[in-house]
């Protein structure tokens, strides 16, 4: 584990290369992300505060920060700031590694457990079904809900990054380890 | 394959076939009417969701994107897709993919334990560029049977459609112009209003997460498309579709305010000028009731 900023730049740097995360370091403190932010409006998110806790490497209370998660990912400042700091995908990869350290509330994990389950962040229930005969689709979309080989593959892509022990994810029951009584097992 | 392909791997995501069904059959009768063909993707899964498990871990987005990407290659089809959301995650995954061989190598890697591989031979367009670039605003003025002449339109983009605009190609998202053309052929009207390029709020797991925050945030919006006199919103994206129409049940229970404002899908907007039903576009099944002067 390096600086926040080293740590950035290798773990976006994977995905998106180095040079983009590197962007980071151009940032002057203008506020344009801050001013154009739509979120910013309503909540405590202040992308200009972000990216300085980041380069002066207050790793913990960047990860604790709640705000970290206002983001809704509109690339509205990504698109505007004047000095070309790919601040979206910073602020996901921030994003990426305070997960990976534990930082993930339920209802973010949630969304896993239903993929995990169903290939569909947002599965079908029989009264989707009877909506979709309706309008003279057929009941089911042939997706990996419908094609359990199907599903499976996705459930390998899980099991291989690691993202179903990220989560605390309990195979017997098919949710999340100490959910097991209220949620999932069928 | 080319722009002037005739058959397209219809991307269906979760949002469209499992909520609003209506966007699927809109998609597909408005296609067909012209002629162009759209053929299922077996076993394709959630896109997955850009800003949400691209902000949990990029390692995991990109595999499963890649391997949606590589149904739609074993099918030789390019994509269209009715959510910007797997917009977003497939047109980005693809454009990572195709721009870095190592990365490539590695999203192969896993791919290979269940035998696909991507191969980069597909690309990723919506239905709104579809109907745009493909077919064309002649062809689509031509059959036009409800024109919407009386009817004042908030054009509502989304994020993903336009942006970023490195990856999407659409021009400046400061000044985007397919979804007005689309709305002029109809005869609508686009008032401009306050929030226009404003978010839905439901990205990134806000909606997920901040429920309460993220409806103020659209509250804000429909207010400022209201104030400006619009009559509906015409969007792009199945996800802004869940925010922006059930979202208003949610918003009557969090703050004791219902608006009722209309909110269309485009292709359901464009369904009912080119002659469909409501029923047939789905939108007798929302939860905003749709008014006599945009289906008459």
């Amino acid at each position: 584990m390096g600086t926040l900023y080293e740590d950035i730049v290798a773990r976006g740097g994977e995905v998106f290369g180095e040079e983009h995360m590197e962007t980071l370091r151009e940032c002057v403190q203008c506020g344009k992300c801050t001013g154009s932010c739509p979120s910013g409006r309503n909540t405590a998110l202040r992308t200009r505060t972000l990216f300085q806790m980041a380069l002066v490497d207050l790793r913990e209370e960047i990860f604790n920060s709640p705000e970290l998660w206002f983001c809704t990912t509109c690339y509205t400042c990504y698109e505007r700031c004047p000095k070309g700091v790919k601040t979206t995908d910073i602020i996901r990869t921030i994003r990426n590694l305070a997960a990976r350290e534990g930082h993930m509330s339920v209802p973010h994990r949630m969304i896993g457990v239903y993929v995990l389950k169903t290939g569909h962040a947002v599965p079908i229930g029989p009264d989707q079904m009877k909506l979709r005969e309706a309008v003279g689709l057929e009941s089911q979309p042939p997706t990996t809900q419908k094609h359990k080989d199907q599903l499976e593959q996705v459930q390998t892509i899980f099991r291989e990054t690691g993202y179903d022990a990220m989560i605390d994810f309990n195979w017997d029951a098919m949710t999340l380890k100490g959910m097991e009584k209220k949620g999932g097992k069928k | 394959m080319t722009e002037d392909s005739k058959t397209y791997a219809y991307f269906l995501g979760c949002i469209t076939p499992n909520r609003f069904p209506g966007i699927e059959a809109s998609t597909k009768k408005i296609l067909k009417g012209f002629e162009i063909e759209t053929k299922e993707m077996v076993g394709a899964s959630c896109c997955p969701a850009p800003g949400v498990f691209g902000s949990f871990d990029m390692h995991t987005w990109l595999p499963i994107a890649a391997r949606n990407l590589a149904i739609a290659e074993e099918m030789d089809l390019d994509i269209v897709v009715s959510c910007n959301g797997c917009y977003g995650s497939l047109q980005e995954a693809d454009h990572l993919l195709k721009e870095h061989p190592k990365l490539r190598e590695e999203t192969n890697e896993i791919l290979g334990k269940f035998g696909r591989e991507f191969k980069g031979t597909t690309t990723v367009s919506h239905i709104i560029v579809v109907l745009h670039d493909v077919i064309g605003l002649d062809r689509i003025k031509e059959q036009i049977k409800k024109p919407m002449n009386d009817v004042n339109v908030a054009v509502h983009y989304g994020c993903h459609f336009l942006k970023p605009r490195e990856v999407r190609g659409h021009g400046s998202s400061e000044t985007p112009y397919i979804l007005e053309d689309l709305m002029k052929v109809t005869g609508a009207k686009i008032p401009e209003y306050k929030d226009k390029l404003m978010c839905c709020g439901a990205g990134g797991g806000n909606r997920t997460a901040d429920s309460v925050q993220s409806l103020e945030w659209m509250r804000q919006k429909l207010v400022s498309a209201i104030e400006s006199g619009c009559d509906c919103m015409v969007h792009p994206c199945a996800f802004c579709h869940l925010q922006l129409d059930r979202g208003q049940t949610e918003m009557e229970q969090a703050f004791g305010i219902f608006f009722n404002f209309p909110i269309l899908f485009a292709t359901q907007f464009m369904g009912l000028a080119l002659g469909l039903s409501q029923e047939e576009v789905g939108l007798d099944k929302q939860t905003t009731t749709i008014p006599e002067k945009i289906l008459k």
